[in-house]
């Protein structure tokens, strides 16, 4: 039987000619990612259990991202906390205000993910990196702790849907829009404990931003990793990033997949996931009711460029409705760097925005953004929970970049053709 | 290994947000955040959970973000144990690496409700329903994670260079 892209890659890491699906397995990892809130509890467990030296300096990642630029005195501590704790092992990769931005786009700028490495992450969207074919995903604190330790990890091999991507996105149509009608097809647990494998002729038509938000948002579907092949696109965004060799895994021809989903990219339309789930999937055609309070235009999901120069377009001489609120959080300090010099932040100042450094602040309800009882919000950012983006009788409605510009204008959910 | 208490019952795809909001994860310290576990659906839980208590969900239970603090805030609590249908696969590793004991079975999920008296018995898979009379099986843990946990978690277990599989 062969083997999917997943388990490819899982095999080779764990010095195994192959791997099935359920089999425990112990895999060497080549990075391990924490944040601002998460490594906190690792250093503690890592600490505690006696550990006194890192498996690699150069293969553990550390981003204040979450509560930084610190937004209190107890988030100050932690990300102080990190700082000693990087400092102490010289952690090569520590990034902190100045230098590092939202930790899913960093670490792929920065070229410490590639092609069939194997990463873990303290953060549930570890799982991102797939877009560039590396299998990759979130773990909790304790996990991470170990692994900073030992450099290796227990996993167990998951089995695989193949999703099956045809045809050519529209006009406004993005990743984003392909990844909330792909939840609203199987569901928040459609792909519990499962790879989601991409496949097909439609993925050469997505550019990388666009894979990366899919990959991205694997987690809301349940999955653990979700993984794209590697391809020309591949190769050019790693090419001067990635300094070290990698290598393209595919999978076998006669892999084994649990089941298919086909989607043809040119049926998939602008679409907004209402509360409080991500399968909860609208198109924003229907979205006339929905009178709105804030606009959300960033975070690991959709803090790129092309993700900010796609909101630009639709508010480029245009201006927010009346009381909307409208924050724009470039992901990382290239991409804050490239608004201010491609004219970027000034169409969203113009436009009544705020232009925010790189933070994840509003997207979990930590700060900046907080919504009042009764708010709505349309935010490209990832999760739609009870409360997640402050009180439990506030609302998120995720969406692409696009989609959220238009919604601010307009001041209810729409679809950017309408404004 | 067993546990016996009150059941506080929820429904499907209870996730972490609600188990402990990110506004509370500016302390690494269970003891200091714990106090507002499950507020944002059930803003009494803390003030009604007793030692031993369990809780019991539907299907997909810690979906959502991979912080243990939701886990370690259960714990925290006094809860001795969560059965759900399924549970969302972070949560479950995470679960079994701090020692927070969990269940996945589907009957006892849909048979128990709120406010019964469960007793588990975690070498076996039995759950038994004190109040209904009933028991359910659940599947208990595989060798190696039942290893792990005697050994005090993934920490422990790793100190005594038999973490690997």
């Amino acid at each position: 039987m062969g083997m999917t892209m997943t388990q490819k890659i899982l095999a080779k890491h764990a010095g195994l000619d192959s791997v099935r699906a359920g089999q425990l397995i112990q895999a060497k990892l080549d990075l391990v990612l924490g944040n601002d809130i998460t490594t906190p509890v690792a250093i503690n467990e890592f600490e505690a259990a006696g550990f006194d030296q890192v498996f690699d300096k150069s293969k553990i990642a550390l981003v204040m991202d979450h509560f930084a630029p610190n937004k209190d005195i107890k988030a100050a501590a932690q990300c102080k906390q990190c700082r000693t704790f990087a400092r102490r092992f010289d952690i090569d990769h520590y990034f902190d205000v100045g230098e590092m931005g939202i930790e899913h786009a960093l670490l792929p700028e920065k070229g410490l993910v590639a092609p069939g490495e194997a990463v873990i992450g303290a953060d549930s969207h570890t799982c991102t990196y797939g877009a560039l074919g590396a299998f990759s995903t979130g773990v909790g604190s304790t996990d991470m702790g170990a692994a900073m330790a030992a450099g290796e990890t227990w996993f167990k091999v998951p089995s695989a849907i193949k999703v099956n991507l045809t045809g050519k996105l529209r006009p406004f149509v993005s990743g984003k829009d392909v990844i909330l009608t792909l939840i609203g097809m199987i569901g928040v647990d459609g792909a519990r404990y499962q790879s989601l494998e991409f496949t097909g002729p439609g993925v050469a038509e997505l550019s990388i931003y666009d894979r990366l938000t899919i990959s991205n948002m694997a987690i809301e579907a349940g999955a653990k990793n979700g993984i794209f092949p590697v391809d020309d696109s591949t190769k050019a965004y790693v090419e001067g990033r990635v300094n070290r060799p990698w290598t393209a895994y595919e999978a076998d021809p006669d892999a084994e997949y649990e089941r298919t989903v086909d989607i043809d990219l040119s049926q998939v339309d602008c679409t907004v996931a209402y509360p409080h789930l991500p399968e909860n999937a609208h198109s924003a055609r229907e979205g006339k009711d929905v009178q709105i309070d804030q606009i959300v235009i960033g975070s690991c999901t959709n803090g790129q460029l092309p993700d900010l120069e796609a909101a630009a377009a639709i508010l480029k001489g245009k201006h927010l409705a009346k009381d909307v609120r409208g924050i724009v959080i470039p992901a990382t300090m290239s991409v804050y760097r490239e608004c201010m010099k491609r004219g970027l932040t000034d169409i969203f100042l113009d436009a009544g925005c705020i232009v925010s450094t790189p933070t994840c602040g509003p997207c979990l309800g930590g700060y900046m953004g907080i919504l009042a009882a009764g708010e709505r919000c349309v935010s490209t950012t990832n999760r739609n929970f009870v409360g997640r983006m402050g009180h439990v009788d506030s609302e998120v409605y995720l969406a692409s970049p696009a989609v959220a510009a238009a919604s601010g204008v307009a001041g209810h959910i729409c679809h950017p053709e309408e404004v | 290994m067993n546990a016996q208490g009150t059941v506080h019952k929820y429904g499907d795809h209870v996730d972490t947000d609600v188990i402990i909001p990110a506004r509370y994860l500016n302390s690494p310290d269970p003891k200091e955040y714990s106090v507002h576990c499950m507020e944002d659906i059930d803003k009494d839980f803390t003030k009604k959970v007793k030692e031993g208590d369990i809780m019991v969900a539907g299907v997909n239970f810690g979906c959502g973000s991979s912080r243990e603090h939701a886990p370690a805030a259960i714990k925290a609590c006094g809860a001795s144990c969560v059965i759900a249908a399924t549970f969302a696969r972070i949560f479950y590793r995470n679960a079994i690496n701090i020692g927070l004991a969990i269940l996945e079975c589907p009957a006892a999920s849909s048979g128990i409700s709120n406010g019964d008296q469960v007793s588990v018995d975690f070498d076996t898979g039995v759950i038994t329903n004190l109040t209904k009379h009933e028991t359910y099986q659940a599947e208990p843990f595989p060798p190696f994670i039942k290893d792990m946990m005697e050994k005090g978690g993934l920490m422990a277990s790793l100190k005594a260079g038999k973490a690997g599989v």
